[in-house]
């Protein structure tokens, strides 16, 4: 075999360039030593730190809880719009909605953030809503943006279906709402499903939109992770890595289980 | 009709021109944009039928069928199903239901569930639902498949629970848009006397768009057969075959020879007509025509008597040669060249065995009854 080392160098090159940082965060978490560099042993003295560290859980917290609500809020939000985009036909305006869903995925992250920053403001000052900046202001720009990654993917799922399953349901006296819920949702779930991973994925990660929209109290985890690495990084933040990495792993493989089924039994 | 005494209102409707219409369309106009895919069609359909819609694609035949169903609103005209006016009555509040080209079953429900939909959404309460659906499963001889999943099934069972979902509400029309396309052929054959079974069974009108002539001719009882949006002859398979009002009908359905002739001298019971291919030609005398006139003729393959000698005591014939012949094994078709380079189409049954069949470069004779040309003037 001319081949027999060569596929398997370049895999293993492969493999480690994208998961030796990773390998290397989960074995440093469980070293003795404060200096993250420096191999002091095994230990998971740092997943104890942790524990007690109040601010990291605090900010890990919010993180999940805005996280959560942001992807749910942004799935109903990205789905109406999709829906509307494909199967409303031409309407006023269709060419305006179309670009204002997919614009939060072209423009840069400090625009969105400033931009939003600069209405919530505004709003106020003129409405008296929202209060300061918090949690509903990150929750407000997160389902935004999100909600564009929902719709593009909604869309593509909307654009492949049948549209005569829901003529059929039509057919057989069902009103438009009733098709909706019992023909097109039931459908199309598995994007949805895709398409809220997405958005909670995209949600917990944000550092950008989250620095400019939040205020004091709601310091979301990659805030925090942020601020505390420009001290220093700690050993505790590789230990919630792990963790969040396992958290994530997990998921992944669990969505991905059920992902082939489906499409086993959709064959 | 007197073999049957269970059938005692008239089986032919339409024959009858006092008999009320079931389904009245009424100068019906659809345009999208600047295309217009039905113009100016009128049709009346009678209780109990089964009428095809028959044209090719892209004659506005589905569209028509998407307007009876009520997922197109037509540009103009008037649709009448049992005397109730359907403008404004959205899909699902019509008496009709619809079985679709992909069968279109809900792939997240189960056969039963599939065939319960619509009775739920009625009011019918689940046990009700359930007993019906079952009852329509068995019809369609599915009983023992009601757990499965659609994608559990072959086509032809697809096929089935299509049919018995669109047909549990016990619509007063039922629309079926090509509803033995996706079978293979000897499946769709089966399926045609099924169909036809079940139909009269229940007794529901069927309306069946189909752009497949043999399934035309085996289901309807008449046929509307459409082009370019406009119906251009309605009449019972046999009408529509043995007197075509056009050469686009007499073309469309099986073949035909068309030999183009003026209109020549008219005696009482014969007409004569000046051909460029056959010569002169005898054919009954048809009123209204004016001598000089365009016509065309119009003979099927299998009318056309192939002989090695002229036939005794024919009226129209002329010689040729065998170009072609394929052997089919019921019959063999035959393309015979006249003198001046025209082919004609010529089918000839084997119903016996010939020792020696006409077959290729042979010195020929073509005979044609008089009786048997069709002459059209569009």
């Amino acid at each position: 075999m001319r081949r027999g080392w060569f596929l398997p160098l370049f895999a293993t090159l492969g493999f480690g360039f994208l998961y030796a940082p990773i390998v290397s965060l989960i074995v440093f978490s469980f070293n003795e030593s404060r200096l993250v560099t420096v191999w002091g042993g095994f230990s998971t003295r740092w997943y104890g730190e942790l524990i007690s560290d109040g601010q990291l859980l605090e900010a890990a917290w919010v993180s999940l809880k805005i996280a959560t609500i942001s992807a749910s809020l942004a799935v109903v939000i990205g789905t109406l719009a999709a829906f509307v985009l494909t199967r409303f036909g031409k309407f006023h305006g269709k060419l305006m909605l179309t670009g204002m869903v997919t614009a939060p995925l072209v423009m840069p992250e400090v625009i969105i953030g400033l931009s939003l920053l600069l209405l919530f403001v505004a709003m106020e000052g003129m409405l008296g809503w929202p209060a300061g900046r918090g949690m509903t202001t990150v929750i407000i720009a997160h389902s935004t943006f999100c909600a564009a990654y929902v719709a593009v993917i909604a869309q593509s799922r909307l654009r492949d279906m049948d549209e005569s399953l829901e003529e059929a349901a039509r057919d057989l006296g069902a009103g438009p709402v009733r098709v909706f819920f019992d023909i097109t949702l039931p459908v199309i779930a598995p994007a949805l499903v895709s398409g809220w991973l997405l958005a909670f994925t995209l949600s917990l990660d944000d550092l950008v939109i989250a620095s400019f929209v939040s205020g004091p109290g709601a310091s979301t985890l990659p805030m925090v992770i942020f601020s505390k690495v420009r001290l220093g990084v700690s050993p505790d933040v590789n230990a919630l890595a792990t963790i969040i990495i396992g958290i994530v792993a997990l998921a992944v493989t669990v969505a991905g289980v059920l992902l082939m089924r489906q499409s086993k039994r959709a064959r | 009709m007197t073999s049957n005494p269970a059938l005692a209102v008239n089986t032919r409707p339409w024959t009858d021109p006092d008999a009320k219409p079931f389904i009245s369309i009424r100068n019906i106009t659809k345009r999208f944009g600047d295309f217009t895919a039905v113009n100016d069609v009128s049709l009346d359909i009678y209780r109990s039928e089964l009428f095809c819609l028959l044209g090719g694609s892209g004659c506005g035949k589905s569209t028509l069928l998407r307007m009876l169903s009520g997922f197109e609103t037509p540009t103009s005209g008037k649709i009448l199903i049992d005397g109730q006016d359907m403008a404004g009555v959205p899909a699902d509040r019509r008496p009709t239901n619809m079985m679709f080209q992909s069968y279109a079953l809900f792939p997240h429900m189960s056969v039963e569930k599939n065939v319960a939909y619509g009775l739920l959404r009625e009011g019918k309460s689940k046990a009700e639902a359930a007993e019906r659906a079952a009852e329509m499963l068995k019809l369609v001889k599915l009983e023992s498949f009601a757990r499965r999943k659609p994608h559990q099934l072959s086509g032809g069972q697809r096929q089935r629970v299509a049919l018995a979902r669109a047909l549990a509400k016990q619509p007063k029309v039922l629309l079926l848009d090509e509803p033995l396309g996706a079978l293979d052929k000897k499946l769709r054959e089966e399926t045609q006397f099924e169909l036809i079974n079940i139909q009269e069974t229940l007794g529901v009108t069927f309306i069946v768009v189909t752009h497949d002539q043999d399934e035309a001719m085996t289901l309807a009882t008449r046929i509307g057969v459409m082009t370019e949006g406009v119906i251009t002859q309605v009449g019972e398979p046999r009408e529509i075959y043995e007197t075509p009002k056009s050469r686009f009908v007499a073309d469309f359905i099986g073949s035909v020879n068309l030999f183009e002739g003026r209109v020549g001298p008219s005696a009482p019971d014969l007409m004569r007509v000046e051909t460029e291919d056959l010569g002169p030609v005898s054919v009954p005398p048809v009123p209204g025509l004016t001598q000089g006139q365009t016509v065309w003729l119009a003979m099927r393959p299998e009318r056309v008597w192939l002989t090695r000698e002229p036939k005794e005591g024919a009226v129209n014939t002329v010689p040729g040669i065998v170009r072609d012949m394929g052997y089919v094994g019921h019959m063999s078709s035959y393309l015979v060249r006249l003198a001046n380079g025209r082919q004609v189409r010529v089918t000839q049954a084997n119903e016996s065995r010939r020792d020696n069949p006409i077959s290729w470069d042979e010195s020929v004779h073509l005979s044609f009854e008089p009786a048997d040309f069709r002459v059209l003037t569009q």
